[in-house]
């Protein structure tokens, strides 16, 4: 049985990123692997999982899930062996420092060295990134600023948009994946949920065809030609 | 673009065009259309309005320019208050609901809510507002206004209230109430929709209204309060409410080649979930969504929304972003089909259609009234 675990969708659930654990579900039990998805909404108990997805949110809720995720001894859990998989302020979230409310820094959880101040300008767009040799399609709408620390591994290489800095986007640390594309980002990007599912359960999946392959061609499809158009530098810091 | 040219010439226009009159000011995420529909018709007599749904300062200005009606119905995009508040001096401002929508254009709601709190402070308002009681961040926009007139209405979209805007802590929902920890709770209300009832001042009215949905009869409850306060009798209001059977092509029958269409307005996840429950069994859907920059550019709003109401429904997914749309479905256990091609969708019988903004115009274009 795959856990995953949604973080305080009530919090971090404005953008849709709900929507991938709907997807990571149905692309498991497509290939006969049993999932149970469970919501861990505000005054639950951060129960063990195999994975936990953290999405977007706007300032306050922000702050309020970093206390709760602190009190909850989540960082225990994923020290323990969970997988992490998180999007715009869970990314900002499990960094050393994050920036809100005017510039106010706040401080992390410290999962990862990875520091977000605010931007001089918000990104809201398109964004394209590889991840490893795959194009990644998404959304973002974020006003961060973010700097890796050393040894800190990206997600993406910037193709459209802004991610981190105009440069990378996100992280890699060990279990911990994080990214700024909503959309949500393993809706559009099929091939990237079926890896953070084997990555997660540790099995390779047989192939599972659907309409979301068309949708994530016709995405790369459109991105290809905005960036053709010169369009790379909307959005950059 | 008059109402453009007018503001370039004279920026405190709309002051000028408004002085004298009697104005209701309608804003909130969804039903902003509708509401000031039933307003202009629950009024009666000559109103002047916004009915096409320019709903920022231009169309104000035009709105107002085109007609020497001495009432006025004014819909107010949410972001816009602050600006048109202060020159409208509006007597009544109706406050709806506020969520989630086209979060690319407006960022973040709780910003839009503490708008509404400061242009509604006794130091810049001094008129009536009517506000949704239901709705935390209503009732954090309103509660220090002069005079406000709470409705209690049913809703069901809770997603963007679960902390409290005063102190970030979980907001609790119970029966017919709502309380934080630190005190902030549901006001005491002056009407409510109950059932199938309207309760206001002491007195019980059916609804029986012609538009579908129980949305709309929120949509009513608001309008006829905040029509009270312009000394409109409720009961004369109400049955000038129920000959309403379309707003703004919205709602009502039109012709699409062989099919008999019903166009509904679908633009975010708290409308849309609205719509659905109001689904009949045997209603043959297609959903049209865009992402236009009116409908704002990012359709993952699409994953916020319970489709679990389209089982067993013949769906069609249409628009630019229908391969969103049909994965998400997809993802849902939802059958649906993908029509590249409107025009090519044949047969007969009569369809449902759900469309987000520019989707739906084009709707209007495609089809015929009846």
């Amino acid at each position: 049985m795959l856990r995953v675990a949604v973080i305080l969708p009530d919090l971090l659930g404005t953008y849709g990123d709900g929507g991938n654990a709907t997807v990571l579900a149905a692309r498991a039990r497509a290939r006969g692997i049993e999932v149970e998805v469970v919501p861990l909404a505000i005054g639950a108990v951060i129960a063990p999982a195999d994975l936990y997805l953290l999405g977007g949110g706007e300032d306050g809720p922000q702050r309020l899930a970093r206390d709760l995720l602190v009190e909850g001894g989540f960082v225990e859990r994923v020290r323990d062996g969970a997988h992490v998989f998180a999007v715009c302020a869970g990314l900002q979230i499990l960094g050393t420092t994050f920036s809100i409310e005017g510039d106010a820094s706040y401080p992390g959880l410290g999962l990862v060295e990875a520091t977000t101040t605010r931007a001089r300008a918000r990104a809201v767009g398109d964004m394209a990134t590889m991840v490893s040799g795959h194009m990644m399609v998404g959304f973002e709408n974020h006003g961060g600023f973010t700097s890796l620390g050393t040894g800190v591994e990206p997600f993406g290489q910037v193709l459209v948009g802004r991610g981190n800095d105009g440069h990378v986007d996100g992280y890699r640390a060990g279990r911990i994946w994080a990214t700024y594309a909503h959309g949500p980002v393993l809706a559009q990007n099929p091939w990237l949920a079926d890896q953070l599912l084997s990555e997660v359960t540790g099995e390779s999946l047989a192939p599972w065809a659907s309409v979301a392959d068309r949708l994530y061609l016709e995405r790369c499809e459109r991105v290809s030609t905005r960036r053709s158009a010169g369009d790379r530098t909307a959005g950059r810091h | 673009m008059g109402g453009r040219a007018g503001l370039l010439i004279a920026p405190r226009i709309l002051e000028d065009v408004s002085r004298g009159r009697d104005i209701i000011l309608v804003t909130g995420t969804n039903g902003k259309t509708t509401t000031s529909a039933m307003l202009r018709a629950g009024w009666g007599g000559e109103v002047a309005g916004n009915d096409t749904g320019a709903n920022m300062i231009q169309g104000h200005v035009a709105a107002l320019c085109a007609s020497n009606a001495s009432r006025a119905v004014l819909e107010t995009d949410e972001s816009w208050m602050a600006v048109v508040i202060s020159s409208l001096r509006p007597r009544v401002v109706v406050l709806l609901n506020l969520s989630r929508d086209q979060l690319d254009r407006a960022n973040e709601v709780r910003r839009i809510a503490l708008g509404w709190r400061e242009c509604l402070a006794p130091e810049t308002y001094g008129g009536v507002v009517v506000a949704n009681a239901g709705d935390p961040l209503v009732v954090f926009a309103a509660q220090e206004a002069r005079h406000v007139r709470w409705v209690d209405v049913p809703s069901s979209w809770r997603d963007d209230a679960a902390s409290c805007p005063h102190c970030t802590r979980a907001i609790t929902f119970g029966d017919g109430g709502w309380s934080c920890e630190c005190g902030f709770a549901k006001p005491r209300v002056f009407s409510a929709s109950v059932g199938a009832t309207l309760e206001i001042g002491g007195e019980s009215f059916e609804w029986g209204l012609a538009l579908p949905g129980s949305f709309n009869e929120v949509n009513a409850a608001l309008a006829l309060t905040a029509l009270a306060e312009c000394g409109v009798e409720v009961a004369t209001a109400l049955t000038r409410l129920r000959t309403m059977t379309t707003v703004q092509g919205r709602y009502g029958l039109r012709r699409f080649g062989g099919r008999t269409l019903r166009l509904l307005l679908a633009k975010n996840p708290a409308g849309t979930a609205a719509l659905l429950a109001s689904l009949d069994p045997e209603d043959e859907v297609w959903i049209a969504i865009n992402a236009q920059l009116a409908d704002g550019r990012d359709p993952s709003w699409l994953y916020d929304v319970d489709f679990d109401n389209l089982k067993g429904h013949r769906v069609t997914c249409l628009g630019e972003r229908r391969l969103d749309l049909a994965t998400r479905l997809t993802y849902a256990g939802i059958d649906c089909a993908v029509v590249d091609e409107p025009e090519s969708l044949q047969g007969e019988g009569s369809v449902t259609v759900v469309a987000n903004y520019t989707a739906f115009r084009e709707w209007m274009g495609r089809s015929t009234p009846c």
